[in-house]
């Protein structure tokens, strides 16, 4: 789960990361209120998980009330790059001498932590990480290990941060690795990393994505799920705990396990379709997954025909029939079912399914995934 | 030959009083795979349909000169289930459990890496490992996967992903074609044993004389195995990459985009294992075929 600015910002608070005095704001009124009390100049940001926020018009800086109603009118409501902005966030303009760049994640290639840190951060550092890698400096940290004051300011030093920052930045490095892992994130970015001329360190700039898995043990996350910008289906699909990601075209696709999804979306495209959405209803998937999910893509008017694709290991062939058959029961599907189950249990799913005298017109099965995507795409294709 | 397991893998299951260790403990155990205990701690002394239960690892192993643990336990307990077991002196662990945090992941395989070197993890988050006929650890549908044949030749597969690992062995199975092992690496961001693990192994074992392998969109153990290939695998592979026409997921901030370098895509994984001379099928049932025209060749 990806986090707004504001929240990120919140988040690293919590942790110890120095960031600006400032407060969100959803109305004009509101923004002119925390404008005061951080102390003018501000900046109005556009809260929108898109990158290019500042060159869309999105960052204005503003000097008194006038002008944040101004700046806050224009930019809440306004289309960056499909994102409408309903949100702001408003905090005090800071003094920058310097800009720098830090993250955690994890390399999945290493097996451990990376800190990736650079003295030249700022909106460009892509462009840095392509023309100058040795920029950036990469150092690996064991998640058994963890990192110590003395590594970081190492760290910092060899990315040639100048020495009156040093401290502030190791601090803040651990600060932020602390976040990152105890705040169980996936992403924990500054940038820019400011030095002010005062010659304090903090976080302009919060990059936060979170690992949904840890969700459990951070009760603190359910007001961000709030927040997240989801379509009508993905809500439906979210409150079903179904992996779904809405498409644009006319076959529904359910599978189970998130490689055969992908792999049926391949499928149904190389035979001439496309497909209305990923959906994988997860291992052990039962009849009421099921029958969530065919009502999730019941929903989606575009549908056409609705391809399940079954290969049952944890998920048990007759749970996935029954489902379907309790589904049909309930919702009036808008398009046919064309069905492909193996692996666990299938033989029993298959007579389940033939037992409940379902007409073909809206349930066919087949024997391989193939030939299901080709009675799948020639219904959805009208032939 | 297999790799990793065999006929004699003697194997527990921790959490065998649960509903998943059950139903899959029995189906491994009905498959022919010698599970010769349980572990839930609180209900030692117990058993489940002839299995007995025991309260810890070190019990368990004590009894029964164990050395394969199947961990079938909810995410907020696998972490220490795979420590407890790594402990205990089991050798060879198979975790399936889905959804265990990524920063917990990345401290276990590392705690394994530096106090228990000589052990293996395979997942969390696979669905197992099965040597046909011989011993099958996890949740794979036994009845789906081909009997090696004696002489050969047979086929190894490894896979990222569950559900793919199983068509894998069911599109084989159609080609009649004999399977030596077939491996599930489950596509967490920390898994214990990678595609290179296994590449090793399969190239090493005399029983396998080809190899599948199934990746699929994100990260870079494609790529790595197509390296790995290029310099050390000689046996004819082939393989499929899912997610080619996979919506592109959200970006990770700048982080990921440097990480990844334009690594990732399908596309970029397809051409490196072309590189690397291996037959890519742009689906699972043409990478089966491509796999029989090499058996073909290879009898």
């Amino acid at each position: 789960m990806d986090l707004f600015e504001y929240q990120g910002k919140q988040y690293f608070a919590k942790f110890g990361i120095p960031v600006s005095a400032g407060g969100a704001a959803d109305t004009v009124d509101e923004a002119v209120k925390v404008a005061e009390s951080a102390k003018y100049p501000v900046v109005v940001k556009a809260q929108v998980q898109v990158g290019g926020r500042g060159k869309a018009g999105g960052i204005k800086l503003a000097n008194n009330a006038d002008e944040v109603r101004l700046h806050a009118g224009n930019i809440l409501g306004m289309d960056i790059k499909g994102h409408v902005v309903k949100r702001l966030w408003v905090e005090h303009a800071s003094d920058i001498d310097e800009e720098y760049y830090a993250s955690f994640t994890l390399d999945r290639a290493a097996k451990k932590h990376l800190l990736m840190l650079s003295a030249q951060g700022g909106v460009d550092i892509e462009e840095v990480a392509e023309k100058d890698p040795t920029a950036i400096v990469k150092l690996h940290i064991n998640p058994v290990e963890g990192l110590s004051e003395a590594t970081a300011k190492k760290a910092a030093t060899d990315a040639k941060i100048p020495a009156k920052a040093l401290d502030g930045v190791a601090k803040i490095l651990v600060s932020l690795y602390k976040c990152f892992t105890e705040g169980d994130c996936d992403l924990a970015e500054i940038n820019p990393l400011i030095l002010k001329p005062t010659g304090e360190v903090h976080a302009l700039d919060a990059k936060v994505s979170l690992d949904n898995n840890a969700a459990y043990r951070h009760p603190e996350w359910d007001e961000y799920r709030a927040t997240e910008e989801l379509d009508e289906r993905e809500q439906l699909a979210r409150e079903s705990d179904l992996q779904y990601i809405g498409l644009s075209g006319t076959v529904g696709i359910i599978a189970n396990g998130a490689g055969l999804a992908m792999s049926t979306l391949d499928v149904v495209n190389q035979v001439g379709g496309s497909a209305a959405n990923f959906l994988d209803i997860g291992g052990g998937a039962n009849a009421d997954q099921m029958a969530a999910a065919l009502g999730v893509i019941n929903f989606d008017k575009n549908v056409k025909s609705i391809f399940i694709n079954i290969f049952g290991g944890i998920t048990r062939g007759e749970e996935v029939a029954k489902g379907i058959v309790e589904a049909l029961s309930r919702v009036d599907l808008r398009a046919p079912i064309v069905i492909r189950l193996d692996g666990t249990n299938a033989e029993e799913g298959r007579e389940i399914l033939a037992k409940a005298g379902i007409p073909e017109s809206k349930l066919q099965s087949k024997p391989t995934m193939l030939e299901a995507a080709r009675a799948a795409v020639a219904i959805a294709n009208g032939k | 030959m297999a790799i990793f397991v065999n006929e004699n893998t003697k194997v527990i299951v921790q959490g065998l009083t649960g509903g998943q260790g059950k139903f899959h403990g029995l189906r491994n155990r009905a498959y022919g795979t010698k599970v010769v205990g349980g572990v839930t701690p609180g209900k030692g002394g117990q058993d489940v349909e002839g299995i007995p239960v025991f309260d810890s690892v070190g019990d368990a192993v004590k009894a029964t000169g164990a050395d394969a643990s199947f961990i079938a336990v909810p995410p907020k307990a696998a972490s220490a289930a795979i420590l407890e077991a790594a402990a205990a002196g089991v050798k060879f662990i198979v975790c399936i459990t889905e959804g265990i945090p990524a920063q917990d992941e990345a401290k276990t395989f590392n705690t394994l890496v530096r106090d228990y070197p000589g052990v293996r993890l395979l997942g969390p988050n696979c669905p197992g490992i099965i040597s046909p006929g011989k011993c099958n650890i996890g949740i794979t549908a036994g009845e789906i996967a081909e009997l090696p044949s004696a002489k050969g030749p047979n086929v190894g597969i490894v896979s990222r992903s569950g559900t793919l690992t199983y068509q894998a062995l069911y599109e084989l199975k159609q080609q009649g074609i004999g399977v030596s092992t077939c491996v599930g690496i489950g596509g967490d961001p920390v898994p214990g044993t990678s595609f290179v693990d296994c590449l090793a192994e399969f190239q090493r074992d005399p029983e396998t004389h080809a190899i599948i392998m199934i990746g699929e969109i994100g990260g870079s153990a494609e790529e790595e195995a197509a390296e790995f290939i290029k310099a050390n695998v000689t046996k004819p592979m082939s393989a499929y990459i899912a997610g080619v026409t996979a919506p592109a997921g959200k970006k990770m901030g700048h982080a990921g985009a440097i990480v990844s370098g334009g690594k990732g895509t399908a596309q970029g994984k397809m051409d490196a294992l072309r590189a690397a001379g291996v037959k890519v099928g742009l689906n699972p049932t043409e990478a089966g075929s491509l796999m029989a025209e090499i058996v073909k060749g290879l009898k």
